[in-house]
């Protein structure tokens, strides 16, 4: 079984505290655009983007850098990294990020600290079956 | 490092890049084993750029007029541009190898792929400079991580490729995890025999545990290095990062190499599926449009041809690895056939990884040949690439000694046993495998054609003039895998080339056959001058052509010059921006080529081609040579007469046809050549006038002296 962040968005409110918190304990800053899960705002409601661990970057990744672990999270090994972005360009929910003068690419890593400041449960951490997507 | 001497050995400081550059050179000279640093001065910068630019250079101070591939003051030069070794954007690992080719006397310049070139960068150097020839095999380490070059003595080792790269990859790692950080620059035995060899430039491929090959393939640069005793040049740098070119701007860098990721990951499958097939996807068109080579550039389709459509290699090639032959190339093109196992030669039933075949491979080793199993191409790409052979040159060589052998100018007695016959796979591999042994008429065959026209009417008796017409080469160099013959504009593309036939310079076929875009030759003369000057960028600056179009933005078509790719060119002109901080557009792009390329023109009269008689082609890269080919085109042919010289075909015989067309068609490459040569700047015999140098700010002293010899 994968460990993965599964989002609702229809009960997203958009208060962004998951960004904030994710920004915060990665980067120690409050700049949202450091945050593995990234909330857009739409009209009339929200869409929570942060990735679903379904290894499309893993494939793309030309040093090996992002692998899967025991649990089923794809994880970014930094010092292997070139900065290269292909995985950024493959990811098919869009959700490998890059953020102003960073040159590895930053992806949830299915930690759940943000569950916790998500006042409306809309995030939650759940699993799946290893070729489920 | 067992049975290693260390011959000579230079330390040096190492440094960040900045803005793409080191400002210095590696100066390696083997007679003497002097290492030296030289510094690279704001004149190279401004006028030369990086790569093939600085290349040429530093080949024009260490020759001289009369130097030939095989005198110890040629060098292998090999640079890489500023450009060269950003993770970023696709296809940005190239190095650009030049030296004094042993085919065509002049300089030859080689775009290539693979590691070797963004590690010796980052290692520190701008470019290097191999001079004089060692009294033992040898081989160059650059050990980018603490700042050394060494030369060692290299008894033991194999010379083939295969082997010899991965040998070396696991002597320098520092261990097994670390191969990618090691890359090698190796030939193979046949470049101790044949000149049509070539460099083959190494990368670790971390999933499939294998060095892969890309080959510096034109020109013989493989015979010049194994003249020098150089068995491989290894390169050692652990410190790559997404900034290590250190860009001034890595925003703009990384938002315009993100774009083309995505533009490939949403269009490539629906337009050329590189990352499927690589330029493989090429021989299907071509077949289709009459294009395709086969038997000797005769014809350009036949049914068999489908048996090598990129649908057969699509079955050998593995799919859905990441393979770019830099980091950050997300075309992917250079594709691979795992667990190949040979049926000749040494490494029969062995396992294998062969890189490709590409287009060019297939239409040298398959359709020229008329060798239509697509495992027989694989097996005569791998044995090129290994033995260190130009799959180009092989290709049009031994289809030339096929056409020779078909109308009895060579025979099996002159062969050595050998049945030449079209489609007769086992005699090319017995052919490759001579060459591989320095023995028997392989060798003969890998002397190139221009050598072999040379021979075979001394030798043989033969019709010089059939020779010439149907000898595919030109400056001594072989035509590459496109028939010209209905394209004037490609004429002109393949035989203008400053190094010879290669359509590196222009491929404008589609451009002038098909989309009828450029009718005059006004307008065939400015695709000449513009698309040359353009592709002649690539090469200055470390970078592949094949990201600019062979992916197109989705709204390509409606730009107003589709052809040239308008939002890519962009792309280039802020990628250059970002990374070297300097001002550029679309029109200062070209001016800088321009300074190379007529530097490389002069050069080339100084060392005794480049004039307006070496710009020649064959007449089989022209016209119809033979009856059949006429009839085989006959309606296409008779119509021409027709229209565009007012003949009526009808009562004359093929014959007079043939020589009525003729006249017309070499006719109308000399009215192109002049129409070329004034949109150059250049007067009717080829010679870049002075105003023209001086309107580009290349009247350097030393190249109007040349020039003036020759107005």
């Amino acid at each position: 079984m994968k460990k993965f962040l599964n989002t609702y968005d229809e009960d997203c409110i958009a208060c962004h505290a998951c960004e904030t918190i994710c920004a915060r304990t990665y980067f120690k800053v409050d700049d949202l655009e450091r945050s593995r899960i990234r909330i857009e705002e739409q009209e009339k409601s929200a869409h929570i983007v942060t990735c679903n661990q379904c290894e499309t970057c893993v494939k793309v990744c030309p040093t090996l850098a992002l692998t899967v672990n025991a649990q089923g999270v794809v994880l970014l090994n930094n010092r292997l990294c070139v900065g290269c972005y292909m995985c950024i360009a493959a990811c098919p929910n869009e959700s490998m990020f890059r953020y102003l003068g960073g040159i590895i690419p930053i992806k949830c890593i299915a930690c759940g600290l943000c569950l916790d400041s998500c006042p409306t449960e809309a995030i939650r951490i759940e699993e799946k079956k290893e070729n489920e997507k | 490092m067992t049975n290693r001497k260390i011959l000579a050995e230079f330390p040096y400081e190492l440094k960040p890049v900045e803005k793409g550059y080191n400002r210095r050179t590696l100066y390696i000279n083997l007679s003497t084993k002097d290492i030296k640093s030289r510094p690279v001065s704001d004149l190279m910068i401004d006028k030369f750029v990086g790569g093939k630019g600085f290349d040429l250079y530093l080949m024009w101070h260490a020759v001289k007029d009369t130097t030939r591939w095989n005198d110890p003051e040629n060098e292998i030069c090999i640079s890489f541009g500023p450009l060269c070794g950003n993770t970023n954007y696709p296809g940005s690992g190239k190095s650009i190898v030049t030296t004094i080719s042993p085919l065509t006397d002049i300089p030859v310049d080689c775009n290539v792929g693979g590691h070797f070139g963004p590690y010796a960068k980052f290692s520190g150097w701008d470019a290097i400079e191999i001079q004089g020839k060692s009294d033992e095999e040898i081989i160059i380490y650059i050990d980018g991580d603490k700042g050394i070059v060494q030369i060692l003595s290299a008894p033991d080792e194999e010379i083939n490729s295969h082997i010899l790269a991965e040998k070396l990859i696991a002597e320098f790692a520092d261990n097994p995890n670390s191969y990618q950080y090691v890359s090698v620059v190796s030939s193979g035995k046949a470049a101790d025999y044949v000149p049509i060899s070539c460099l083959n430039f190494s990368f670790w491929d971390k999933r499939r545990k294998v060095a892969r090959l890309k080959q510096a393939g034109r020109g013989g640069t493989g015979m010049v290095f194994r003249d020098k005793r150089i068995k491989a040049l290894v390169v050692k740098y652990s410190g790559l990062k997404g900034d290590t070119n250190h860009p001034v701007d890595l925003e703009t860098l990384q938002k315009t190499g993100l774009k083309v990721h995505k533009e490939i990951e949403e269009l490539d499958d629906q337009q050329n599926r590189m990352r499927q097939v690589g330029t493989a996807h090429l021989v299907e068109i071509m077949n289709d449009y009459d294009l395709l080579p086969i038997k000797n550039f005769k014809y350009g389709q036949m049914e068999e041809a489908k048996g090598l459509a990129s649908w057969e290699f699509k079955k050998l090639f593995t799919q859905g690895l990441p393979d770019g032959c830099w980091f950050g190339c997300s075309m992917s093109c250079c594709k691979a056939v795992d667990g190949f196992i040979p049926r000749t030669g040494p490494y029969k039933g062995q396992k294998v990884t062969v890189d490709g075949p590409e287009y060019e491979t297939v239409g040298g080793c398959g359709s020229n040949l008329c060798i239509w199993n697509p495992r027989d191409v694989v097996e005569l790409n791998f044995y090129c690439d290994t033995y260190g052979i130009d799959t180009i040159s092989f290709g049009t060589s031994c289809a030339f000694a096929m056409e020779c052998y078909e109308y009895g100018i060579l025979n099996k007695e002159r062969t050595g046993g050998l049945d030449l016959s079209w489609g007769n796979a086992d005699s090319v591999f017995e052919l490759i495998h001579q060459m591989g042994r320095g023995e028997g008429f392989g060798v003969i065959v890998g002397q190139g054609v221009h050598k072999m026209k040379e021979i075979f009417a001394r030798e043989y008796g033969a019709d010089p003039k059939l020779l010439q017409d149907i000898g595919m080469e030109a400056k001594g160099l072989e035509y590459s895998q496109y028939m010209s013959k209905e394209s004037l504009a490609q004429q002109g593309g393949y035989t203008l080339a400053l190094k010879g036939p290669q359509h590196d310079e222009a491929w404008l076929i589609f451009m002038d056959m098909v989309n009828n875009q450029i009718p005059t030759f006004e307008d065939k003369a400015e695709a000449l001058h513009y698309f040359p000057m353009f592709r002649t960028w690539f090469g200055l600056q470390g970078l592949c052509k094949l990201p600019w179009n062979d992916i197109e933005p989705a709204n390509n078509a409606e730009t107003d010059e589709p052809a040239k790719v308008p939002e890519h060119v962009q792309n280039y002109v802020d990628i250059y921006t970002a990374i070297t901080g300097k001002p550029l557009d679309k029109d200062e792009l070209i001016r800088q080529s321009e300074r190379v390329y007529n530097f490389q023109k002069v050069f080339c009269l100084r060392m005794g081609k480049g004039r307006r008689i070496d710009d020649i082609p064959p007449y089989r890269a022209v016209g119809p040579v033979t009856e059949e080919e006429y009839l085989s085109r006959q309606e296409r042919y008779d119509k021409l007469l027709k229209e565009k010289q007012g003949i009526d075909p009808e009562g004359k015989s093929t014959q007079e046809k043939m020589a009525l067309l003729r006249a017309y068609r070499e006719d109308q490459y000399q009215q192109l050549v002049d129409a070329v040569y004034k949109r150059k700047g250049w007067t009717k015999e080829g010679i870049p006038t002075i105003e023209h140098l001086k309107s580009l700010g290349m009247d350097l002293p030393e190249v109007v002296e040349v020039v003036k010899r020759f107005l």
